[in-house]
């Protein structure tokens, strides 16, 4: 038969066998009554959808794009994905300016930045909280992340030379967050691949990812950010070299939703974009390279949260891992849960509490642990956490970097 | 109590036609159905809405038949029919010259046939093959059977009719050469029952044959039955044919959330009729031909593989069966055999039930004396506007365009989730539709014909039959039901089908111990 010779339908969706194991796992099904839930929104879902799509159902809005849903499903069905494709697909209602002006991180932020202290002060103001709620219902709990006046790229790009000397070399897909609110995040990683002798490059045109415009249907937008990625990274990768990055949610896009939702071959470059924690581990691991902590670090307790897309990509255990060489560290991992803000998700009036009620078994967890500081990869899941629970929250590279002894001047 | 004008032995689509027709005129109807509705050949088809061009060139008179039917049904039933339109693809491996005299015979029928440019085809139907080098749009539709049967039952009985199910005619009450009525075994109590009636509308389908020998007639029918595989998700919009003459395995209905090839023709004994089977041989060419249509179909997961056997009519004079009608059949066995107050009314299509029941209930009026014209061309069926039980069918049949717009907690809860039919659903199907039993259930909503194949909703459902008082036989009914879904499987049961249907064993046997 040359026919039905697969075992399996290549309709990825019909090889769900309704266990319901996705909507078991999913975090939005407890707390939002409202949403279907994956497997009805995912594979139920689109064999109704494409026999009427009437069936679309706005409630698919709910979903986080966590991908939960696919880490635990026994049939390797994209749940996930399918649901994200629909609201592309069928929600043909026009994305609010709201949803824009969230999804817009790099406009956004160079427009912040000249004016960051302004910016800053004016978002962290109530009355100015009241009427981003009032008028574009950002919720009213939520403060803006801060602008930083400095940009990472231009600080990165004064040492080019310096960077040039080091044996090894990596591009460094540094992200929105790190370029516009965080430029200590990309230092703190400049400094500890510096001391593994790489050096670090930036990539030629970085857009933002793209996530954030596919959770809120600027399919257009993400599509063309999309491809100045590839295209960008596909230099650096034609050069040989590795492209790191730091957030969990941007290698995830790259590397599994440019493909997937977006329809863009990544398959040239895909492998060679890998999260900085896994190439630093993978580098050490080789034995070639040394490390010299500071001699005099105090105790630290830290408990470590897998973010969702991190989970997907498998390999938390890479910043684990990475976490426990330092001396004196205390690592408590906790069981892995959603934090409930999904990037923008959770900034929307109509999700905050969605959201809140979510990342509660995480906020709850951590205060019992009561750490000097918790650890974590992607950016959204650290302001959420702050808020949730009070505690600081880094990045694990960062905890890295301030262990590692500094560099003779 | 016990006497009525007209006793219609049948409840698939052919006497609940015929019923509701009987009613529509006045006349006290009795229907008598051994099983359930559309349990024979009404439940077990493409659910195909003819346009009439598969036969314009092969037999126009059907073809004409089909058409006018056609557009009725779009009037009285829209709630039954998806108005997909249909594409008669000409493969490389067909005849191009044959395209020119089908359009010319379409036209001939009233139908309303144009070629298309292949590209355009391809972009009103991209599942359809790529290759074609011919394609003629007709108007083709898709309709749900059960529902259509469901909708004429039910006008019956809004009509003063009285419909009994599980009910099987064991004889007839004959005085000499006239029948009086009918002798009846309830399967579900046990009870027999005497009924009259002036006359008996024998609309048994294949079965037909069997109940008329009772009366010690004979009618000579040619069980053919066909094959036809269903797959899991609606793979195209369009109903896909050849162009070419009637052959196996040609036709593709778009139906619901589903696909449907089909079929075969092959003549079985009259002892397989009461469950048909699948074999390799057919699946085998149910897919290989399906592919030339949509060559999708050989990577898309099948659902199950089920057959029905037409109730084709060996004309009187050629009992060996070689040249067989596939129009309607109505014959008078007073004229015929000697038999008063007897009729028979079988053969046709699905396409054709509504007329099939008015030259049957014409006869009847006939025999009686009675001039009443017949109304059903133009009144619409319960479901469809203008009909009076439009709000409560929208209940029973929801769709995402009449979901009411506050919801209900409780009632919209799913119960069977592949095909979105929720617990207010099914509970009117109990109430309006006389559903007494899971499969029953299945058959007025189509609860657990979806992906799982009744894995989560068999047990749901149970519930909710058990709070309407229907629970008694619960578990021996769970089983039934399983096996029904397992007998549908089995043909093809391979890759996910077979996954899921081992799942579904563990789900009852280990999880919940049944």
């Amino acid at each position: 038969m040359t026919f039905q010779e697969y075992t399996s339908s290549v309709h990825n969706f019909e090889e769900c066998m309704k266990c319901t194991i996705c909507t078991a796992y999913c975090p939005v099904v407890p707390v939002n009554p409202d949403y279907p839930g994956p497997k009805q929104a995912g594979p139920d879902g689109e064999r109704l959808r494409l026999s009427d799509p009437l069936f679309f159902n706005r409630a698919l809005k709910y979903c986080l794009n966590c991908k939960r849903c696919e880490v635990v499903c026994p049939s390797g069905v994209k749940v996930g994905d399918l649901i994200q494709e629909a609201r592309l697909r069928f929600d043909n209602s026009k994305p609010k300016l709201r949803d824009r002006i969230l999804a817009s991180t790099d406009f956004m932020g160079s427009m912040a930045r000249p004016f960051a202290p302004i910016v800053n002060a004016v978002t962290g103001m109530g009355i100015a909280k009241a009427v981003m709620d009032g008028v574009l219902a950002v919720d009213k709990h939520r403060t803006f992340p801060k602008y930083s006046s400095s940009s990472f790229e231009k600080w990165l790009r004064k040492q080019e030379s310096k960077q040039g000397s080091y044996p090894r070399q990596v591009a460094y897909f540094h992200g929105c967050y790190v370029e516009y609110n965080n430029p200590q995040q990309g230092k703190d990683l400049v400094k500890v691949l510096n001391a593994l002798g790489v050096g670090v490059q930036l990539l030629e045109g970085e857009k933002c990812c793209g996530v954030a415009a596919i959770s809120n249907r600027l399919e257009k937008q993400a599509c063309k950010n999309a491809q100045a990625n590839l295209e960008a990274i596909g230099k650096a990768v034609a050069q040989g070299l590795t492209v790191v990055n730091l957030s969990s949610s941007c290698t995830f896009a790259i590397r599994d939703e440019y493909p997937s939702i977006l329809k863009l071959d990544n398959s040239a470059v895909k492998d060679s974009v890998v999260l900085a924690t896994r190439y630093i581990w993978q580098l050490l691991e080789s034995g070639t390279v040394e490390l010299r902590f500071k001699k005099d670090l105090k105790p630290l307790r830290v408990v470590y949260h897998t973010p969702c897309h991190l989970q997907k990509l498998g390999w938390s255990m890479f910043s684990k891992e990475l976490l426990k060489l330092i001396p004196n560290i205390e690592l408590i991992p906790l069981e892995q849960n959603c934090c409930g803000i999904a990037g923008t998700y959770g900034f929307k009036k109509e999700n905050y509490e969605t959201s809140m009620a979510i990342g509660e078994k995480l906020f709850e967890q951590i205060r019992k642990a009561n750490p000097d500081i918790v650890a974590t990869d992607c950016e959204t899941c650290r302001w959420q956490i702050e808020m949730g629970t009070g505690y600081p929250v880094r990045h694990p590279v960062s905890l890295f970097a301030d262990a590692l002894e500094d560099p003779l001047a | 109590m016990n006497e009525f004008d007209v006793i219609v032995i049948g409840g698939g689509i052919t006497g609940a036609g015929t019923a509701r027709d009987c009613a529509l005129r006045g006349l006290k109807v009795l229907l008598v159905e051994r099983f359930d509705m559309s349990t024979g050949a009404t439940g077990r088809n493409h659910g195909l809405l003819h346009s009439g061009a598969r036969y314009a060139v092969t037999d126009r008179e059907s073809a004409a038949e089909c058409i006018a039917e056609n557009k009725i049904l779009r009037k009285i039933a829209p709630h039954c029919i998806d108005p997909t339109g249909g594409l008669f693809l000409t493969l490389p491996d067909d005849d191009l010259n044959y395209q020119g005299t089908f359009v010319e015979a379409c036209k001939g029928a009233g139908i309303d046939a144009e070629i298309i440019d292949p590209r355009e085809a391809l972009a009103m139907e991209p599942s359809a093959n790529r290759e074609m080098i011919g394609a003629v749009k007709v108007p083709d539709a898709s309709v749900d059977p059960f529902r259509l049967c469901a909708s004429n039952l039910l006008d019956a009985k809004l009509h003063g009719a009285t419909i009994l199910l599980y009910t099987e005619v064991t004889g007839f009450i004959m005085e000499g050469s006239r029948v009086l009525g009918v002798k009846t075994l309830n399967h579900k109590t046990g009870e027999e029952g005497s009924y009259y009636a002036k006359i008996t509308v024998n609309a048994a389908g294949i079965w037909g044959m069997s109940v008329m020998e009772k009366a010690g007639i004979t009618v000579g029918m040619f069980p053919s039955k066909g094959a036809l595989l269903i797959f899991a998700h609606r793979v195209n919009r369009m109903v896909l044919n050849r162009c070419r003459k009637p052959a196996n395995a040609d036709i593709l209905v778009p139906g619901g959330t589903v696909s449907i090839i089909g079929t075969t023709s092959t003549r079985v004994p009259l002892e397989e009729c009461n469950n048909p089977q699948v074999t390799p041989d057919e699946v085998n060419l149910l897919i290989g031909e399906g592919v030339k249509l949509s060559p999708t179909l050989a990577e898309t997961r099948i659902l199950r593989a089920f057959a029905g056997v037409r109730p084709l009519v060996s004309s009187d004079n050629d009992p060996s069966g070689r040249s067989i009608s596939r129009g309607a059949v109505c014959l008078d066995h007073a004229s015929r055999d000697g038999m008063e107050g007897l009729v028979t009314i079988t053969g046709g299509k699905l396409t054709t039930y509504r007329l099939m029941a008015e030259m049957a209930t014409d006869m009847v009026c006939r025999k009686l004396g009675m001039h009443v014209r017949c109304q059903t061309a133009w009144t619409p069926l319960p479901g469809a506007e203008g009909h009076s039980f439009k709000e409560t069918a929208d209940t029973i049949w929801r769709t995402p365009a009449n979901k009411p717009e506050e919801p209900d907690i409780y009632g919209d809860a799913l119960v069977c989730e592949c095909e979105n039919i929720s617990v207010g659903e099914l509970e009117a199907a109990i109430k309006h539709l006389g559903a007494g039993s899971l499969v029953d259930l299945r058959r007025r909503t189509r609860m657990g014909m979806g992906t799982c194949q009744g894995e989560l909703c068999g047990c749901r459902a149970a519930r909710i039959l058990a709070r309407e008082g229907l629970g008694d036989k619960a578990l021996s009914d769970l089983r039934s039901f399983m096996a029904e879904r397992w007998k549908g499987i089995y043909p093809i049961a391979w890759g996910d089908a077979l996954r899921e249907a081992e799942y579904t064993q563990w789900v009852y046997k280990h999880v919940l111990g049944i």
